[in-house]
């Protein structure tokens, strides 16, 4: 009896079974619809009208509506002969910064991460902790920038410590206005960005993994190398792509820490829509998320992000 | 190798997690740590494993006493509770960590690893991630891990209680091949009375970080040493007595005519059916109920006789139990 009745059951489970998914994947559009929207309109609506406007002719008094690439030509003009052109330069320029900046943050933003992680037991501590890295971000970006000047200028307080130390005779000059302070700056501002993704997937590691390593004979530096790294992978590449993407951008604090001297893509675009110039802008900015984004592939390609996460 | 607890102790702060205890474990023996969440088991079988530093007394593993030894050093190996396999590494490399760790060349590390997963037949999954694979067979790649480095003695946490009941009892005889194959020491954290009566040489029953009682499966069951051993272990009623405390085995319950003269009358409270044998739970006056059960007393009939004589709740049947059965509990 039961042999009978089974067949019948599972065509009436089978039924609804066929008949819901139409609805529910209509449903799941629509429950991604606002956020949608708004990348719709607040991102992919300027880009578009960026990119178009890249391709606009200007003068000194007008933007014309037209179809031309001379604002992409301009921008890569000379770039093929031997010297290097202003935006190879200025390209070159920005990327060290990346460097540097990421060559700081990535060890300082593991370190922190790492120590909050794995030696901080209490979560109000780690907390307190955490919101002591958002310091930076409690003024607003020209003021912190403007409290650089009194710490590393030339009377500065590093200068006059180290002169009343006798460590110095003369004030050092690369304090401020220098690379050194550009990436400082960065520093400062963007280490938080490394150490959130890096920390959250440092705390998402079993610990019990830890003990099995220490049980089948990892030193500390073999347990880091072998079990901790590979598993905050994910970590490290979003917390690279944020400080990447920040330092690529970024015109203020290159402009202000470098004393206007320094150039950068961030700086060239502000520039050029300073004087107007919104065709040649908006084909440098077009440039500039060409650039961003291949650096982003790039580091995808080492970490399949996707299957991480 | 044979392992030895001389007075070990693990404080918490104030709170005492194991309490001085002495065990003996013999080399090649199948040893149960068997108790309640709670009562030390584990911290013990981590102070062995050299995860969790003692606060006093020793472990004394072989010939040595291993004092704050690294667990590498110690010849110990640890199966952990949920397998703590590294989600990062294939089978093959998981089991070859240790080896890599002790700078083993990678043809060789690999191919003892390979060896190791054929024992606990997982060689053809050698190239999964443990995401990959399911319950048993994580737990089969963790025991090879465990096992790579040729320890003398296995350490086991709670290694069955994740998987389900079937594959529970198939890993359970596996468990025991490979501890007769490979003739090691291991020793087994569990809270499942089944299985260290299923497993174990020695059972060794604790309670809030004190041992109970240590001694082979059929002498615990036979003759608990306390109370809380005849409650834990199941299958015994504790009668008090004017005498003291005494358990008898459930299956030596007489019920109806056979009781005796001692008999006290009872009422049926509860009939279970289990298949071979029938659980009847009865209630008698003068005989109080222990905390979270169903019934005073517990007698288990085999099936026949139970059809024979056939017993319904609220019926009431004159009880009572062999004096040999009867066996005098310490506290």
């Amino acid at each position: 009896m039961n042999d009978l009745a089974l067949p019948h059951t599972a065509e009436t489970v089978a039924a609804p079974v066929a008949a819901v998914p139409p609805r529910r994947r209509s449903l799941a559009y629509l429950q991604a619809a606002p956020l949608t929207l708004v990348f719709l309109i607040f991102l992919v609506v300027p880009l578009v009208l960026t990119g178009i406007v890249s391709l606009w002719e200007y003068n000194e008094y007008a933007i014309i509506p037209a179809l031309t690439l001379q604002n992409y030509a301009d921008l890569f003009d000379g770039c093929l002969s031997a010297d290097l052109c202003t935006t190879v330069r200025t390209y070159l320029s920005t990327v060290k910064f990346v460097v540097l900046t990421l060559a700081v943050t990535l060890p300082l933003g593991f370190a922190i991460a790492y120590f909050l992680a794995f030696h901080i037991r209490s979560g109000t501590v780690r907390m307190g902790l955490f919101l002591l890295c958002t310091i930076p971000f409690w003024t607003s970006n020209v003021i912190r920038m403007i409290s650089w000047i009194p710490l590393l200028g030339r009377n500065g307080l590093v200068n006059d410590t180290l002169r009343a130390l006798g460590l110095i005779r003369q004030p050092i000059e690369g304090l401020l206005y220098s690379d050194f302070a550009v990436v400082l700056a960065f520093v400062h501002l963007d280490t938080v960005f490394m150490i959130v993704p890096i920390f959250n997937s440092l705390a998402r590691i079993d610990r019990r993994l830890i003990e099995a390593a220490r049980d089948a004979g990892a030193s500390g530096a073999q347990i880091l190398w072998n079990v901790v790294l590979p598993l905050a992978k994910p970590g490290l590449a979003i917390g690279n792509i944020f400080v990447t993407t920040l330092v690529m951008g970024d015109f203020v604090t290159v402009g202000v820490m470098g004393g206007q001297q320094i150039a950068s893509v961030g700086k060239v675009i502000q520039v050029q829509m300073a004087y107007l110039q919104f065709p040649a802008a908006a084909a440098n900015a077009m440039v500039l998320l060409a650039a961003v984004l291949l650096m982003i592939l790039g580091l995808t390609r080492m970490i399949d992000l996707r299957r991480e996460l | 190798m044979n392992v030895e607890l001389i007075g070990l102790t693990k404080r918490y702060g104030a709170a005492l997690a194991v309490d001085a205890i002495d065990l003996k474990v013999p080399s090649g023996a199948y040893c149960c740590l068997l108790g309640p969440s709670g009562c030390g088991k584990t911290t013990t079988l981590r102070m062995i494993g050299g995860h969790e530093r003692a606060s006093g007394g020793a472990v004394v593993i072989g010939p040595k006493a291993v004092g704050d030894a690294p667990p590498a050093e110690r010849g110990t190996a640890m199966m952990f509770q949920s397998y703590a396999l590294f989600p990062h590494l294939d089978a093959r490399d998981n089991v070859a960590f240790s080896l890599k760790m002790r700078g083993v060349g990678k043809a060789e590390r690999r191919a003892r690893a390979m060896a190791m997963l054929d024992l606990v037949q997982m060689s053809h999954l050698a190239a999964r991630l443990p995401a990959q694979l399911s319950g048993g067979q994580q737990q089969r790649v963790a025991l090879a891990r465990a096992l790579v480095t040729g320890p003398k003695v296995l350490l086991l946490d709670e290694p069955l209680s994740a998987l389900d009941p079937f594959l529970r009892v198939r890993m359970r005889v596996e468990l025991k091949r490979i501890q007769t194959e490979l003739g090691l020491t291991f020793i087994h954290v569990t809270h499942s009375q089944e299985e260290a009566m299923a497993l174990s040489d020695l059972v060794v029953v604790m309670n809030a970080g004190r041992i109970e009682q240590a001694a082979d499966p059929r002498t615990v069951f036979e003759r608990p040493a306390t109370a809380f051993v005849a409650r834990f272990i199941g299958g015994h009623n504790l009668i008090r007595l004017p005498e003291g405390l005494v358990a008898v085995r459930a299956d030596r319950m007489r019920l109806g005519a056979e009781a005796g003269p001692a008999a006290l009358p009872a009422r049926v409270v509860a009939v279970e059916y289990q298949g071979t044998s029938v659980h009847v739970g009865l209630d008698a006056d003068g005989l109080e109920r222990p905390p979270e059960s169903p019934a005073a007393l517990t007698a288990i009939l085999s099936d026949a006789a139970f059809a024979a004589r056939p017993l319904h709740l609220g019926d009431t049947i004159p009880v009572g139990w062999d004096t040999a059965a009867a066996h005098r509990l310490d506290a």
